[in-house]
């Protein structure tokens, strides 16, 4: 039932493309380290939100976001300025300039309730997102933006990877990195205005950075990573617009914030070579390695000292240890079993322990590499 | 004392306790961890409020304060995994805290006053309406009391702890080899603002707490090098603000948090422009008088390098050097204008030739140049 209604359709739709297009565009924000340029532009828009409609009386939304995407614009410009004429470094030029327009679009919002007639009822949507309002209309006009935005992407990908990655190379090559850039700025400013309807100023910024992150940790290649990171935006679109139509009182945007959220820990913790969890397994090789690699060396030397090879040591002896336990003494005698299945140790009848021929020459092979 | 009296009081208490820890952030680039946290407090506050219910307890502070630390705290862990980076890490980590009090307020607690629009606005109107009361005797607006214990807090962790402070934010390796721990006085400092982010946004929402913190210390930054008149400054500019902005508010009736951050904006960007030492207008005339000095000093190592040769009409030709440096017309007019006053060129037959004095400044400048690399 949930599936045939025609709200939840028309939602879920739009938080999908919401999601596929600030993943695409997210990618871009999270490598070039700008993700929190999103938070500023989000919350930059009120403004001009507010001024739209002030302006035009009108409630349209391709008219309100219009407003945004300028005021969006005027801020990025703004806070850019301010890195590039002054010692101010982007982050706190980023948190000024947050809290300036946010107060004028709070300021302005104040404004329109006390005119007469004009009926401001809704504005306030955009300051945490209101989904279940999204119109049929509103969806065309994101599946419009949306395909001229990956249309551009598709375009100018060249351009986009280089000046992202690298933008010295970039200038080298010749190329007006900075009419790349700016294009690019006006394409990520113009997916957060369009997420501003769905999941508000305050919840974009993870909208733009969450998936990108997610999908970052399963790939080197940046194709991929847009790919992967515009459908775990979509995925959790969908999930977090159903979820909140299932269950009564639980708004969208913090719903589907919630899901990517969700999506990020897992990849971070599973995601295959970078994950965490692969890393600790790793890691814990490498140590168990290293242990053995030490207790060889005790093996080694002892060889040397005694000018037989096959001379058996008891582990006490192998590892010196005043307050050798049982524990302690078990864990030897597993590193020397590891080690005598690798053919680099060997034990006779009275469980003591030598070093095999394979043994010395690794020994001696990993020392030769450490004077290298 | 009038209600518009006892708000700009607490306005100005509010801007000097922000610009304190605010300093810091922002010399450690870490503004932004003051958006996350006045996000993130509301969260501390709903468990809070669940686990006491009640919306005046100082345990709520306590959680809320908390929060603000578990905040860092978590998008330093991110960080660590040196799988995302940075500001990655602040982006997820507070939208997702935020995500989770929006939820828990609007499934359990639509019925209690917690209304997440104040949270984010605060009513500093409302302010004057919440009174301490001693014995039933009246002394004022409750913010007046709550903030000034915070302001105090404050200024006490400033003064006793200046100097790790200061170690700390200009060179934390040389905190270690002192021998007091930089994450220490790191997590200290984040525990100030989050105490202050929660005292504060209850009277003026977060907003505000973020231009009062960053704002005001920013603006301060741009007029003064000295770490301590940069704190007295931004406390100043931070009073100011919230007066201009109360008023600029009463004016037009409109919300005065929200008038209180555009002054912070406006203020911001009059120094920004005008500042005597680092102003807009400054930068820009001495980037164009270097510009000018460069491009006289090109003019004469070129003169300087075809002195006596072959070529040195068509080279230095008054009508045809343009074509060799490849300026615009009216940028070589300038130049040579400008070292025809000094003295040092002179034009002869149509050729440009150095002065001695030009002469011997070419080559000055042109071994200060070499032996520069």
């Amino acid at each position: 039932m949930i599936l045939t209604d025609y709200t939840l359709q028309i939602v879920s739709l739009g938080s999908a493309l919401l999601g596929i297009i600030s993943g695409i565009l997210g990618s871009f924000a999270v490598i070039r380290k700008e993700s929190l340029l999103g938070d500023a532009i989000s919350h930059s828009a009120l403004p001009g939100i507010a001024l739209a409609f002030l302006m035009t009386q009108s409630k349209k939304t391709e008219i309100l976001l219009l407003g945004a995407l300028i005021s969006g614009l005027l801020s990025t410009f703004i806070i850019l300025s301010i890195v590039k004429y002054s010692r101010i470094k982007f982050d706190s030029a980023l948190a000024l300039i947050l809290s300036v327009f946010f107060g004028g679009g709070i300021v302005l919002l104040t404004y329109i309730q006390k005119i007469p007639n004009a009926n401001q009822a809704g504005l306030e949507k955009f300051i945490f997102g209101q989904a279940s309002t999204f119109l049929k209309r509103d969806i065309e006009i994101m599946g419009i933006l949306g395909i001229v935005l990956i249309a551009l992407v598709l375009i100018f990908w060249k351009e986009f990877k280089i000046v992202s990655f690298d933008r010295d190379y970039a200038e080298s090559l010749g190329f007006s990195s900075q009419r790349v850039n700016g294009l690019l700025f006006i394409m990520i400013v113009t997916a957060i205005i369009i997420g501003l309807q769905t999941v508000g100023v305050i919840l974009m910024s993870a909208m733009l950075t969450a998936p990108a992150v997610a999908a970052r940790q399963w790939t080197n290649k940046l194709s991929v990573m847009v790919v992967l990171s515009a459908l775990f935006g979509a995925i959790s679109g969908v999930i977090g617009t159903i979820l909140s139509s299932l269950v009564s009182k639980l708004p969208t945007g913090p719903m589907i914030v919630i899901v990517i959220s969700i999506i990020v820990i897992f990849s971070l913790c599973f995601a295959p070579n970078r994950g965490l969890i692969w890393k600790y397994f790793r890691d814990r090789k490498k140590q168990r390695t290293i242990n053995e690699d030490q207790v060889l060396v005790n093996l080694y030397h002892l060889a040397m000292n005694h000018e037989d090879l096959n001379h058996s040591h008891n582990i006490s002896i192998i590892k010196p240890d005043k307050s050798m336990t049982a524990k302690s003494a078990k864990e030897l005698t597993k590193k020397l079993e590891s080690l005598g299945s690798r053919g680099l140790a060997k034990k006779d009848y009275f469980n003591k322990w030598a070093i095999t021929e394979k043994g010395l020459e690794y020994v001696e092979n990993y020392f030769k590499k450490e004077e290298l | 004392m009038s209600p518009q009296m006892e708000i700009q009081i607490i306005a100005v208490i509010v801007a000097v306790a922000c610009s304190l820890p605010g300093v810091f952030l922002v010399l450690r680039k870490m503004s932004m961890m003051s958006d996350a946290i006045t996000h993130t407090i509301l969260l501390g506050i709903v468990i809070g409020f669940f686990m006491v219910n009640s919306l005046t307890s100082p345990f709520l502070i306590v959680g809320a304060a908390l929060m603000g630390v578990i905040t860092v705290f978590l998008t330093e862990m991110l960080n660590n995994t040196k799988l995302v980076s940075e500001d990655s890490a602040i982006g997820i980590v507070f939208p997702l805290l935020f995500s989770i009090a929006i939820v828990i307020i609007s499934r359990y607690a639509s019925s209690v006053h917690l209304d997440t629009d104040s949270v984010l606005l605060g009513e500093l109107a409302f302010a004057p309406f919440n009174r301490m009361k001693v014995f039933g005797v009246d002394i004022g607006a409750k913010a007046i009391y709550s903030m000034g214990g915070i302001l105090i807090i404050n200024l006490l962790f400033v003064i006793i702890f200046f100097k790790e402070l200061k170690i700390v934010t200009f060179d934390s390796a040389l905190a270690t080899v002192l021998g007091f721990s930089p994450s220490l006085i790191h997590y200290s400092l984040m525990t100030i603002v989050s105490i202050t982010a929660v005292g504060a946004f209850e009277s003026v929402g977060s907003i505000l707490v973020i231009a009062f913190m960053i704002g005001s210390p920013v603006t301060a930054y741009l007029i003064t090098d000295n770490l301590k008149s940069m704190i007295v400054l931004s406390g100043l500019i931070g009073g100011l603000n919230g007066i201009l902005g109360y008023q600029l508010a009463s004016l037009l009736d409109v919300s005065i948090a929200g008038s209180m951050a555009v002054m912070t904006g406006v203020v911001f960007l009059l120094v920004f422009i005008f500042s005597p030492s680092r102003g807009l207008l400054t930068i820009v005339s001495r980037r164009k008088r270097q510009k000018i000095e460069f491009a006289g000093k090109s003019l004469m190592f070129h003169i300087y390098n075809h002195e006596g040769k072959e070529d040195e009409a068509l080279e230095s030709g008054i009508y045809t050097i343009r074509g060799h440096l490849q300026w615009n017309e009216k940028f070589l007019k300038l130049i040579i204008e400008e070292l025809k006053d000094k003295e040092k060129i002179y034009i002869k037959d149509d050729i440009i030739k150095l002065t001695k004095s030009g002469r011997e400044y070419a080559i000055k400048s042109y071994e200060e140049i070499v032996s520069g690399f």
